[in-house]
């Protein structure tokens, strides 16, 4: 498990370490807020599976133990780069400003999107594994043509670096040199199956093969994520291409609520995996770096307890939609065949008002 | 008072029911917002449903073993005052009453086909257990002695990797015949009365005590004051050997330690397997392995000093000597071309070989022209050694007991299985930087014999 080419800037027990090449710029009160995101992130997941347990969502995809990643991430965007996230990107969500309500939308399946992707520079999540490491690739050739300053930002798991739509994005980045960044969260497993088993050589060193850096990073150390996301980004938007980012995590929790963990891997693993907490971590750097007071994590408890309270009330308010809204997105443009369909359906649901 | 009721929801997308496991709440019981309620069992996992309400429970609608179906009452709560705004008397998200068939659709689960169900109650305590097939007339048979006994070829060669004497059985097939199960029983009537797992490369445990350099010796308070034991056999072979290794090769020696967990693990898994039945599988097959491997990628490492030629001989192929404690003593066979055998082959050589020494079976030839060698000393419960080489070899790899130690991972203190090896070499053409280079590699094979045994795959030639 010792990796000398896993960037890390804090232990696990919050001690900070120091790294050739990267080295943290965060302020405390900066870290604090960052702090702040996990805990509510996390409280945010809980109540969501929670809802789901209790039939409100049809399903919920957990990220327990990967927030120091996603946060770590999502902070280190500059307002206009544009994020393409998969369905476990809550945390990317909450860091763009995406309401979370219209994240738990997609969830309740009463949405197939939720928001407005050029609003929050944050496109709305794809459940197919890994398009949207292609759609993110041919969104970064498009600033390439604008000549815009901003780069794309787009993620993937463990499971997905199988697919082929990742290699072919990797392909077309390093052709075209994009400026992307592929944000990979190695959670160790594409729901059930290892990713010991996806991949004979460490994840990141696969960039290699295509022609730009690749760099391993403690997924759990928030500052590590932080500065190596802002340094890719930052690459990418000085010209400098793609950069693959292999953020090595443990999912807590399970793959989705459709599944369970214990079948498929041991305690004694888990465990060892808490002790690497992202945000415990973070707490204790505050804690002896910055004599932050309990005070303040109990503010943070608070606010995260009445933020899912609100979320809840949120959720149990959500109106059915409108059956014929579903035939509005299907094209941007009318198509007849649609229209056809919008048709047949209203007068369905014309005769069955009827009854 | 107001009274909510929660309905089993669907918790993994188109289940149709779910079977109680545990109540963590009683009638009467004053619960908050996201309490553990229940335990259910889908068809998927088991999962901890949490309270949707604040209040007090009123009603359980099922016991422990009933089945209940989605959308029907599960908890009857006293909320109190005003009815909650959003009661959820009827699930908005799921609606099975208009759907007939669901086939759902899962991340990465693709889709599952389920017969259409009416939602039903049952107890599943009353269950048939189907019971085992009638237990085999297991008492000797009035057979004569002598008589070969009827089975078949596949049968025949089981029984033999398994060590079952045919004879021993009764058939319990048509007409008397032995049957596969029979040697199956046999077998594990044995382990289960065996002591656990007998250590690979060792003799007879209970007999140690009174052997000393391959014979008999009489206990202490019975012998003779002193003994003169002539030299000759395997004792006079092991002490040429010696005094001609410690007289013309310098020996030097690396050791580190190494958390063989995974290996362990992969062992455990392997054991059951058909392929495996009857072979020993030790700590030791995978070392095996990782010696050659790292011969494969470090040469160097299987050579020895040919001094009266002035040559060092470099091998691209492993004879891969195994010391071996026996009736007659210490012997060293070895395994030819060990480098292209697999992990089953491996375990199946192993077996054969450990066998033949302790039968005293083993020929002067599985005996020559060894390239590199392994002892295993962890069978006599000790974590290693500093072994000395066998004379013509460049390199002895010593492999101690596998046991729970604590060990660091990332910094927090687990228990792991850790075993120690060493390396002992010919410094005359072999130095440290090599030595431990191969010894690292070998540490690292144990460390992930699964990934290091898919590598190897693919280089092999």
């Amino acid at each position: 498990m010792i990796d000398e080419e896993l960037v890390q800037l804090l232990t696990p027990e919050g001690e900070r370490v120091t790294h050739p090449d990267y080295a943290s710029t965060l302020t405390g009160e900066q870290i604090l807020s960052m702090y702040r995101d996990m805990v509510i992130v996390r409280r945010l997941c809980n109540e969501s599976t929670s809802l789901q347990r209790q039939g409100q969502l049809a399903l919920w995809a957990p990220i327990q133990g990967q927030e120091g990643a996603q946060i770590g991430a999502g902070r280190a965007l500059a307002p206009m780069d544009f994020t393409f996230p998969t369905y476990r990107e809550h945390g990317i969500a909450w860091c763009r400003g995406v309401p979370p309500e219209d994240v738990l939308r997609l969830f309740r399946a009463v949405s197939t999107g939720g928001w407005d992707p050029q609003k929050y520079r944050h496109h709305v999540p794809t459940i197919v594994l890994g398009n949207q490491v292609l759609n993110a690739v041919g969104y970064a050739m498009g600033i390439q043509r604008d000549g815009a300053d901003e780069a794309v930002l787009t993620f993937f798991g463990d499971g997905a670096s199988s697919q082929g739509d990742v290699l072919e994005a990797f392909v077309w980045a390093s052709s075209f040199n994009t400026p992307v960044v592929f944000f990979c969260q190695n959670n160790q497993f594409g729901i059930s199956t290892p990713s010991s088993t996806q991949s004979r050589v460490p994840l990141f060193r696969r960039a290699r093969g295509f022609g730009f850096p690749g760099v391993r990073v403690d997924g759990n150390d928030l500052l590590a994520c932080y500065e190596v996301t802002r340094a890719a980004l930052e690459n990418a938007r000085a010209g400098g291409g793609p950069t693959m980012i292999e953020a090595y995590t443990y999912r807590m929790g399970a793959h989705t609520t459709s599944d369970d963990p214990t079948r498929y891997r041991v305690d004694a693993e888990v465990e060892v995996w808490k002790h690497r907490d992202p945000i415990e971590r973070i707490k204790a750097l505050l804690v002896r770096e910055y004599q932050t007071r309990p005070a303040s994590f109990e503010a943070v408890a608070e606010e995260a307890e009445a933020f899912a309270l609100k979320l809840r009330d949120d959720v149990l308010a959500m109106g059915r939609p409108d059956p014929l809204s579903m035939f509005d997105h299907v094209y941007a443009e009318p198509h007849p065949l649609v229209e056809e369909g919008r048709r047949e359906m209203a007068a369905l649901l014309a005769q069955e008002g009827a009854h | 008072m107001s009274t909510e009721v929660f309905l089993l929801p669907d918790v993994g997308e188109g289940l149709i029911e779910a079977e109680i496991v545990t109540w963590k709440v009683a009638v009467g019981d004053v619960v908050t917002l996201n309490q553990p309620l229940v335990d259910v069992e889908t068809a998927k996992a088991v999962v901890e449903l949490p309270s949707p309400f604040a209040g007090v429970v009123t009603t359980l609608h099922a016991e422990v073993g009933d089945t209940v179906a989605v959308d029907e009452p599960l908890v009857s709560f006293d909320v109190g005052g005003e009815r909650a705004p959003h009661a959820n008397e009827k699930q908005v998200v799921h609606d099975v009453a208009d759907e007939q068939r669901r086939e759902p659709v899962l991340i990465g689960y693709g889709v599952a086909h389920e017969e259409p169900v009416k939602p039903r109650r049952r107890r599943r305590g009353g269950d048939l257990v189907p019971s085992p097939p009638p237990a085999a007339q297991e008492r000797p048979t009035d057979r004569l002695v002598g008589a070969p006994v009827r089975t078949t070829p596949p049968v025949r060669l089981l029984a033999k990797q398994l060590g079952v004497e045919l004879a021993t059985l009764s058939g319990t097939g048509r007409e008397g015949i032995v049957t596969r199960e029979d040697v199956e029983r046999a077998r594990d009537r044995r382990t289960s009365s065996a002591t656990p797992s007998a250590p690979a490369a060792t003799s007879a445990p209970t007999r140690a005590t009174s052997r000393f350099v391959g014979r008999e010796i009489a206990p202490w308070s019975e012998g003779p004051r002193e003994e003169r034991i002539a030299v000759k056999g395997v004792l006079k072979s092991m002490a040429e050997a010696m005094v001609e290794s410690t007289t013309h090769q310098p020996q030097a020696s690396v050791w580190t330690r190494v958390d063989a967990t995974k290996t362990v693990d992969l062992l455990n898994a392997l054991k059951g397997h058909p392929n495996f039945a009857g072979v020993r599988l030790s700590a030791l097959t995978i070392v095996a392995l990782a010696v050659c491997d790292a011969a494969r990628h470090f040469p160097g490492i299987n050579s020895s000093f040919d001094a009266p030629n002035n040559e060092v001989v470099l091998r691209r192929y492993v004879n891969l000597g195994i010391a071996a404690d026996t009736p007659r003593g210490l012997v060293v066979p070895n395994i030819k071309d060990a480098d292209q055998l697999d992990l089953a082959a491996m375990a199946r050589q192993l077996t054969a070989l450990v066998e033949k020494a302790r039968d005293a079976t083993t020929s002067p030839a599985e005996m020559a022209a060894t390239t590199i060698t392994i002892t295993n000393v962890g069978p006599f419960g000790v974590d290693g050694a500093m072994a000395i080489l066998p004379p013509g070899t460049g390199a002895i790899v010593c492999v101690g007991q596998v046991a729970k130690a604590p060990w660091i991972v990332d910094d927090v203190v687990v228990a792991r299985h850790v075993v120690e090896i060493s390396m002992t070499f010919d410094h005359r053409q072999i130095d440290g930087a090599l030595a431990s280079r191969v010894l690292a590699h070998i540490g690292r094979f144990l460390e992930d014999p699964a990934t290091a045994l898919l590598a190897r795959s693919s280089v092999a030639r």
